[in-house]
């Protein structure tokens, strides 16, 4: 039987971890994602998770050990943020293009400089292109399912692609919430022990990270791009079968009070939940506001968001990262790009909120809401704001 | 066997080349340039590692000359990642590899894991990784073949390139004699890390080579195993002259074969009387601009050096170079 439990949502991502019977960690601290790997290494001490956890000296190594783990054949985990992930950053292509399903959890957390331990979204934009699947959660109980399904899917056959779990730091990743925990049998039905497809096996030796000349580095990319966008179905079909055990149903673009919107606000992160809030009290001022979640980030579900935007006229995109003298944020340049080509399209508005750990409510959401209203009637731009700039 | 008999062991003392495996691990057909001191070195050390081992190894010229898709040069499983990581890499795959034991995963014997980069991923860029691994005390090996400069990228300077050799970037013109720096002592900074073994290697030198493989592959813990890989492309000399380099290396006192076993150190070929610096260096276009003031300078230290090592080993002196002061200093 499931059971509920309340506790700090890293200390869920490590149960669910656990759960997994990662056989394999290596990392390095960086806050805000320490207490996953604390709670880890104290389970791998106390005999709790038969694992191999590895102290290294920087994040760099810390990803260069998990792909010695994962090619030897172990189900390897880490978690990092901010700094930490762009350290790791020249490696974290080659884990894609080795194949090589690795988990790894990311405490979303800004980029230096200035030093900043808080949240927004600009380490994980900075490694957007690195050929991973990236997913991003909105609370506790969806870092837990995501961090369970990230090795399923992660681990199949048909998809072998390291898996990135996004999650915002300290304000979802040091909030005590309420979960439901499924048994260890279930999981263990859901995931079972890993077996690799190709490993470092002196009896059946391989070549592994050959480099390849102008004649193949073209085609090995498009087969790369080509396993990521194909690993799309089959996250669903996990996605599925995990909504079937649990209950729970994930879909790649969430859609919240979307019915009959003309203005549709949206978010990636935890920052959605806060959107939901503002959503509700606008409906209930008459004002026809929907909320789309972008939970899936790599592979882009382009056709998923086309559905969900539907017939809405605005579309209001919050970035929490930006592209310094780009001509838009990352997430905005995306959900343009899904557009720009298509009849009908809807007007897009920009804001990026939340930088560097900055406070949005949900009057801040409504104040958004308003000022992009006002510009699509009178002045339509293509420029974005930057919210909340004092001074 | 006691944790380190291994190493201390003298049974290798009455090898003969007959013994010696006849089977290849890195294969013909890679490639590198003629007359490669280090393509030597890497299949002299894959015959002594012997079948059962993973190789994880840094970007550099032994992995561009080998591993060239959809070709390989490797019959051991090998795994290339980048040039900064290989230790990281490797103390990956030897963790893997203990919990796979422990579970029941792993088939067949337990494999020796096998770290490799040029001196440029070992003393420069990798050293960090490296230190991290050797003090976390995984179970594996770490070779350098130190060819004393990025020969793969065209022979820019490192710091494991000897003082008063050309490169590249280290050129000699009006205002500098070259590499102005003297070599990162590695070996020093391996055995400060408190492993179990470290040594000194030399394809010219065989045996010495084989059985120290021998002795680092099966010698529980981290070793270092640090190789002189002559380059005739980066150091301007013979292709034909590879193997006399590296016999002149240790006979003028530049390169000494050494091996330090839980921190005590012991020369492993004793050189009765020093030759000359000068007969390593002239051969080698790198030292072609030197003048007699800095090919002095050159002996000193590698005297200096010599004797401090021999301290350390508590061996005697040899007979040592007579060195004459230049003209211009008596003046």
């Amino acid at each position: 039987m499931a059971h509920r439990v309340g506790m700090e949502v890293s200390i869920a991502i490590s149960h669910a971890v656990q759960m997994c019977r990662a056989e394999a960690i290596a990392a390095y601290p960086i806050t805000p994602q320490t207490h996953i790997v604390e709670h880890l290494s104290s389970m791998v001490a106390n005999g709790e998770l038969d694992a191999e956890f590895v102290n290294v000296e920087s994040e760099h190594s810390a990803i260069s050990t998990c792909i010695g783990m994962s090619a030897t054949g172990a189900r390897t985990y880490t978690a990092t943020s901010s700094q930490g992930l762009a350290l790791m950053n020249e490696i974290l292509y080659i884990v894609s293009a080795l194949r090589l399903p690795i988990v790894m959890t990311v405490a979303n957390r800004a980029l230096s400089g200035p030093l900043s331990i808080w949240n927004d979204h600009s380490d994980i934009m900075g490694a957007r292109d690195i050929g991973w699947i990236q997913i991003f959660v909105e609370n506790g109980q969806e870092a837990f399912d995501h961090s369970v399904m990230a090795f399923k899917i992660a681990e199949n056959h048909q998809v072998l692609m390291p898996t990135i779990i996004n999650l915002d730091g300290f304000i979802l990743s040091h909030v005590v919430e309420a979960m439901e925990f499924p048994d260890q049998e279930l999981v263990d039905k859901f995931l079972p022990s890993y077996h690799p497809r190709f490993q470092l096996d002196p009896d059946n030796p391989v070549t592994m990270g050959a480099f390849a000349m102008p004649e193949v580095y073209t085609e090995v990319k498009m087969g790369h791009q080509m396993a990521l966008t194909g690993a799309y179905e089959h996250i669903l079909k996990v996605w599925k079968e995990w909504g079937d055990l649990t209950g729970r149903r994930y879909q790649p673009v969430e859609k919240y009070r979307t019915e009959g919107a003309k203005i549709l606000l949206l978010t990636m992160g935890c920052l959605s939940e806060v959107a939901e809030v503002a959503v509700d009290e606008m409906r209930e001022a008459g004002l026809e506001v929907g909320l789309l979640k972008l939970r899936m980030w790599r592979p882009f579900p382009f056709a998923d968001l086309r559905n969900a935007v539907g017939s809405a006229k605005l579309l209001i995109v919050c970035d929490r990262a930006l592209s310094l003298g780009g001509a838009a944020p990352p997430v905005l340049a995306e959900v343009r790009s899904a557009f720009y080509a298509m009849r009908g399209r809807p007007q897009t508005a920009s804001f990026v909120i939340g930088l560097g750990g900055r406070d949005v409510t949900p009057g801040d959401f409504k104040n958004i809401v308003a000022q992009a209203q006002e510009e699509a009637q009178h002045k339509p731009t293509q420029e974005y704001h930057i919210f909340g700039v004092r001074g | 066997m006691d944790k380190f008999g291994y190493a201390q062991s003298q049974k290798f003392d009455t090898y003969a080349s007959r013994l010696m495996p006849r089977e290849e691990y890195f294969t013909s057909g890679h490639r590198s340039c003629q007359g490669c001191g280090e393509a030597l070195a890497v299949r002299w050390v894959c015959k002594a590692i012997g079948k059962d081992a993973i190789i994880a190894h840094a970007t550099g010229c032994m992995e561009i000359v080998s591993s060239g898709w959809p070709q390989t040069a490797w019959m051991h499983p090998w795994l290339h990642v980048a040039f900064e990581n290989a230790s990281a890499v490797a103390s990956g795959i030897e963790s893997a590899l203990k919990v796979l034991q422990r579970k029941g995963k792993l088939k067949g014997p337990m494999p020796k894991v096998v770290a490799m980069g040029g001196d440029g991923g070992t003393t420069d860029i990798g050293l960090q990784s490296l230190s991290g691994a050797l003090e976390r005390g995984h179970n594996f090996t770490y070779f350098c073949w130190d060819n004393e400069a990025y020969m793969n990228t065209g022979i820019q300077r490192s710091s494991s390139t000897p003082y008063g050799a050309m490169t590249t970037t280290s050129p000699p013109g009006k205002m500098s004699i070259g590499q102005h720096t003297q070599k990162k002592n590695m070996t020093a900074i391996a055995v400060a890390h408190g492993i179990p073994y470290v040594a000194t290697a030399s394809p010219s030198y065989l045996f010495d080579l084989f059985f120290k493989v021998r002795k680092a592959i099966e010698t529980p813990g981290p070793a270092y195993v640090h190789v002189l890989s002559v380059c005739p492309t980066g150091w301007r000399s013979a292709t034909d002259l590879s193997v006399r380099l590296g016999r002149l290396a240790v006979e003028t006192g530049v390169f000494p074969l050494f091996e330090v076993v839980n921190g005590k150190y012991r020369l492993t070929v004793e050189v009765p009387k020093l030759r000359p610096v000068n007969d390593y260096l002239k051969p080698q276009g790198r030292f072609r601009h030197l003048r007699e003031k800095e090919r002095d300078f050159i002996q000193k230290h590698t005297m200096a050096q010599y004797q401090l090592l021999l301290d350390k080993c508590g061996a005697s002196y040899p007979e040592f170079p007579v060195i004459t002061e230049p003209e211009e200093e008596k003046e």
